[in-house]
């Protein structure tokens, strides 16, 4: 049993709440869920996640649950991945899917933005060199399509190399026979989806909700 | 000059128009006037009571006009509708600031004048034909083409507009207005509640009429465009409703409790029940659509009359029609789109843009013949009363529902937002047949209803259309993005909805993305399979996706003849090379092509190429050829990867020791490669069988056989193995070169006697490779 399992600790939900921006109630929910996952220990493993039975049928589960424990996700300026995590990284996680508030100032929503497609391209970049290799790519395109049967690697490749060919003409521009494109780097990412407006897309409406009404079910 | 042709042409038509009267006026008021056109038989000429018969030499030229009236009103109506659409773009700056309707308009009324002033009745807008036959293609063509995915996120805020909108607006200008009637006192005073009530609630929906008309010129961005776009479409159920509430009960001057609570439940079957139908009748269409692919003529008839059908099927039941035809154009759309060739595709998108274009012409212009027309009744305390409480109305709903619906939404509606849908709500057609609908012996204050209808109408069309235009402008509202979808973005769209559905079931909670995910597997598991024919039901989205955006390549690069200038979706100054880390030799052997054998296979690629188009140019309706560019799409992706199983069994056999350059880049070959993986480009030369170019005349075209016009912008020379028709494969590696050439020659002459003439020397472009 630890410190979490106590009454409501608010001293630990404040600093949560300060550092991932979350609101009290939804920690709370938040926290339940991540006893109920790990079956009430304080650490959450690989396999508590793959037991979720809705997560079976997505094709790109294993790099959800990858970026769980990847240690650049946690904000923290570390690498590689660990095993086990525990609640504040889970929260930490979770929080690159809050939508921005009503009113952030521009240099805010950019930041939001920021994080939330260096979270995306952690996702892809999992040798974690700074940039997404023509074969990283290719890997998330047959992912993608995993689910959806045979249609051979060479469509997959296709795609992955067309999209690959339009990434380095728009960051680029044009390039010798002789000159390489190493791969997509971050700013180059950022150029890419600059037009999808990620930070509200990229939200779960439940994190956002004024969720007291919802707590008062749940936490009493 | 041109400018004045065309209107002497016009007056010339409105001319003949006048004597003959008007197309909607009904052929017993017509035939009064027709008959002093008629010519009888002449050889009958009746005198009193006996039928004599005098013989009157034989009528070389008769003048019978009584025969094809109707018809022929009806063309030229519509002839003059489009003459004017004509006129309207020729003259340069009119168009810019006035939009389109106004104009129609101000024709319909100069029309109307006319032929009033000749002495007849100018035709009016009947509502029969404005249901039937005028509303459905512009509905249609909506809901076909709705971007669902927009339309599904705001989903919660239109139906809040379209229903609690609407319904707030109604009552609260019939209220207001019984309340001016019964102030006003002595001329106003006998119109009661309820058909204070009945009127609001025609004149407080929005017209999508209207707003297409107008939001189509100003192209405003997404989100606004679907809010407004939407509401005006859904409202339409809410108005069936309370227009048959009120007027069932107006007669008997009472609405109880359980009326209301009946209204409620009939407005759920109503919309609801239109919808089902809908549906209904979309998967009828796209089940039919899985069949015809030996009869793609008729495709596009089959979505027109299905649709056509629910609407009208919708209407039996008084169900809201309008809510059927969105409901059948959009769930048939994406297996439709499956299963129908690309021709037929383009028919129906310019079918429906054609008629929705005449018939929103039409409506415009005999709204402005049926004001010079219809009976008047001006009043100006009830008129000028309306047209305040309309704006009023609608000012404050859109502003209390966007102070609800915000709490609820992410991308809050911000107060320029506000405006411009409240602005954007423009009344039409829809209202003024509605009120025309209306029986005068129940409804004494008819025309009264009409006048004011009428000045609303002209009022928001008027003003408010002419004016959103530099509002727009003023306000800096966000205009529409003229992005092309890229395949980065399909890429990385489908892969954030896959991870916000994961980290929903982490959550554990079952949001939108959860639900979503669940309809697309069941979409994909069932339903895909029922109504896509063959392969491409198992397409997954991202490969359409790419294999749309292929296609269109395909033909830009054909239409801008053949390589000189590319489009640029995809770059050309990047290519496969560029990407490629240079990796070892074995994997990346290309066959050793002299210069002159290059040329040799260019050229006969290049003259097949040719002769292909040349037989394709001539066909009829029974033997219309499937086109390279779009059937047996495929099949060729089947062909192509057992193609590709082959060669990779045939390279593990070869070894090539030698790693040749890559030939220069030219964009051609940038593109050739983009599809392709590199690896595979060399290696197809080796098969057993000796090349061959074989023609057979006598089979038509199969689809595989004209992959050569489709291939080339995906490999280099490679072969494809086919039944029949054209064929050709690239000539084996050097060694084996130079047994086969004497076999290549005879065969190439034989197959320029057997074929068509071969291409004109002038055709043989040098300088435009379209093949490496």
């Amino acid at each position: 049993m630890g410190s979490f399992q106590s009454l409501p600790d608010d001293h630990q939900y404040r600093t949560l709440s300060q550092k991932t921006g979350f609101s009290l109630e939804q920690i709370a929910i938040l926290h339940n869920r991540f006893k109920q996952l790990s079956q009430n220990e304080e650490t959450l493993w690989r396999d508590d996640l793959k037991t979720i039975q809705d997560l079976e049928s997505n094709p790109i589960r294993y790099q959800i649950i990858e970026a769980f424990f990847d240690r650049r996700n946690f904000q923290k300026d570390g690498v590689g991945s660990v095993e086990e995590i525990g609640f504040e990284e889970f929260l930490t996680v979770m929080s690159y899917f809050r939508a921005p508030a009503h009113r952030i100032t521009e240099e805010q929503r950019e930041e939001m933005r920021r994080a939330k497609l260096r979270f995306l391209f952690n996702m892809h970049d999992t040798d974690n060199d700074g940039t997404i290799t023509l074969e990283e790519y290719r890997h998330v395109v047959e992912e993608l399509l995993s689910r959806s049967g045979a249609l051979g690697r060479e469509t997959t490749k296709g795609i992955a190399d067309a999209a690959m060919l339009e990434v380095a003409s728009i960051s680029v521009g044009p390039m010798a026979p002789d000159e390489f494109y190493e791969g997509i780097t971050f700013e180059h990412f950022l150029k890419i989806l600059k037009g999808t407006e990620i930070e509200t897309r990229m939200h779960i409406r439940f994190l956002n909700m004024d969720t007291t009404v919802l707590c008062k079910q749940r936490c009493v | 000059m041109e400018l004045k042709m065309f209107i002497l042409v016009l007056g010339l038509l409105v001319g003949s128009l006048m004597p003959l009267g008007g197309a909607a006026s009904s052929p017993d008021t017509g035939t009064g006037h027709g008959g002093s056109h008629g010519n009888k038989d002449p050889g009958y000429a009746k005198n009193g009571n006996g039928t004599t018969y005098s013989k009157k030499p034989f009528p070389v030229l008769s003048f019978d006009y009584e025969h094809v009236r109707l018809p022929f009103e009806i063309s030229l109506w519509v002839l003059l509708a489009s003459l004017m659409k004509l006129g309207f773009h020729l003259i340069p700056r009119v168009s810019s600031i006035v939009p389109e309707s106004c104009l129609l308009i101000v024709v319909g009324l100069l029309v109307g004048g006319l032929i009033k002033l000749v002495g007849e009745d100018p035709p009016v807008l009947e509502s029969k034909i404005f249901f039937f036959y005028l509303l459905p293609p512009i509905i249609l063509d909506a809901g076909y083409f709705m971007p669902i995915r927009q339309f599904t996120e705001n989903l919660g805020t239109i139906l809040m507009f379209a229903v609690v909108g609407t319904l707030w607006n109604s009552f609260f200008v019939g209220g207001l207005l019984y309340g001016v009637c019964q102030l006003e006192g002595h001329k106003l005073a006998y119109v009661d509640l309820l058909s204070c009530l009945l009127f609001g609630s025609i004149i407080s929906a929005v017209d999508p009429v209207a707003v297409l008309a107008v939001f189509e010129e100003i192209h405003i961005n997404e989100l606004l465009h679907i809010l407004v776009f939407g509401e005006s479409l859904l409202n339409d159920a809410v108005t069936v409703v309370l227009y048959h509430l009120f007027e069932e009960y107006s007669s008997v001057g009472l609405i109880t409790v359980t009326d209301v609570f009946l209204g409620i439940v009939c407005f759920l079957v109503v919309s609801l029940g239109g919808i089902v139908v809908g549906a209904i009748y979309g998967i009828l269409a796209a089940f039919t659509s899985r069949f015809t692919s030996h009869t793609r003529v008729i495709e596009p008839l089959f979505v027109f009359v299905y649709s056509y059908m629910a609407y009208l099927s919708a209407e039996v039941f008084h169900l809201s029609g309008i809510m059927a035809l969105i409901a059948c154009g959009a769930v048939m759309r994406p297996y439709v789109e499956a299963n129908i060739s690309h021709k037929s595709h383009t028919t129906i998108k310019y079918f429906l843009k054609m008629w929705s274009s005449v018939s929103d012409t039409l409506i415009f212009i005999f709204l402005g013949v049926s004001t010079v027309a219809g009976p008047h009744q001006w009043n100006w305390t009830f008129v000028v009363a309306t047209l305040i409480f309309c704006l009023v109305a609608r000012v404050l709903g859109v502003v209390g529902l966007t102070f609800v619906i915000n709490k609820f939404r992410i991308v809050k509606l911000t107060s320029k937002d506000q405006f411009i849908i409240a602005y954007g709500g423009l009344r039409g057609a829809i209202a003024f047949s509605l009120v025309y609908l209306l029986n005068p012996e129940h409804f004494p204050m008819r025309n009264m209803f009409l006048t004011a209808i009428i000045t609303v109408i002209f009022f928001t069309v008027f003003v408010q259309g002419m004016t959103i235009r530099p509002l727009v402008d003023l306000l800096a509202v966000k205009k529409k993005q003229e992005t092309k979808r890229s395949i980065n973005e399909e890429i990385h769209t489908q892969f954030l909805d896959h991870l916000l559905t994961g980290i929903e079931d982490i959550c554990g909670h079952y949001g939108h993305h959860h639900w979503k995910d669940k309809l697309n597997r069941f979409n994909k598991k069932y339903v895909k399979k029922c109504l896509i024919a063959g392969e491409r039901s198992k397409e997954p989205q991202l490969i359409a996706f790419y294999h749309k955006m292929e296609m269109k390549q395909a033909i830009e690069l054909v239409e801008s003849g053949g390589g000189s200038k590319l489009p640029s979706a995809l770059p050309s100054t990047v290519s496969m090379q560029n990407i490629q880390p240079k990796k070892p030799s074995q994997d990346r052997a290309l066959p050793q092509l002299s210069k002159a054998r290059e040329e040799e296979i260019r050229k006969i690629l290049r003259t097949n190429l040719q002769r292909t188009r040349q037989r394709l140019r001539s066909y009829n309706r029974h033997t219309l050829i499937a086109d390279p560019y779009e059937d047996g799409w495929n099949e060729m992706l089947i062909k192509r990867k057992k193609m590709k199983e082959l060669e990779k069994k045939i390279s593990q056999m070869n070894n090539y020791l030698t790693v040749p350059a890559p030939p220069p880049d030219s964009p051609t070959i940038a593109r050739a490669r983009l599809a392709s993986d590199p690896q595979a480009w060399g290696l197809k030369s080796v098969t057993e069988s000796i090349p061959t170019i074989k023609v057979d005349l006598a089979s038509p075209q199969s689809p595989e056989s004209v992959n050569v016009v489709d291939e080339f912008s995906k490999k280099g020379s490679q072969p494809k193995e086919e039944e029949g028709g054209l064929t050709m494969k690239v000539p084996s590696p050097a060694k084996q070169r130079k047994d086969k050439t004497p076999d290549e020659e005879p065969q190439q002459r034989l197959m320029r006697c057997l074929s068509d003439p071969g291409p004109a020397a002038e055709e043989e472009d040098e300088d435009e490779p379209f093949l490496p």
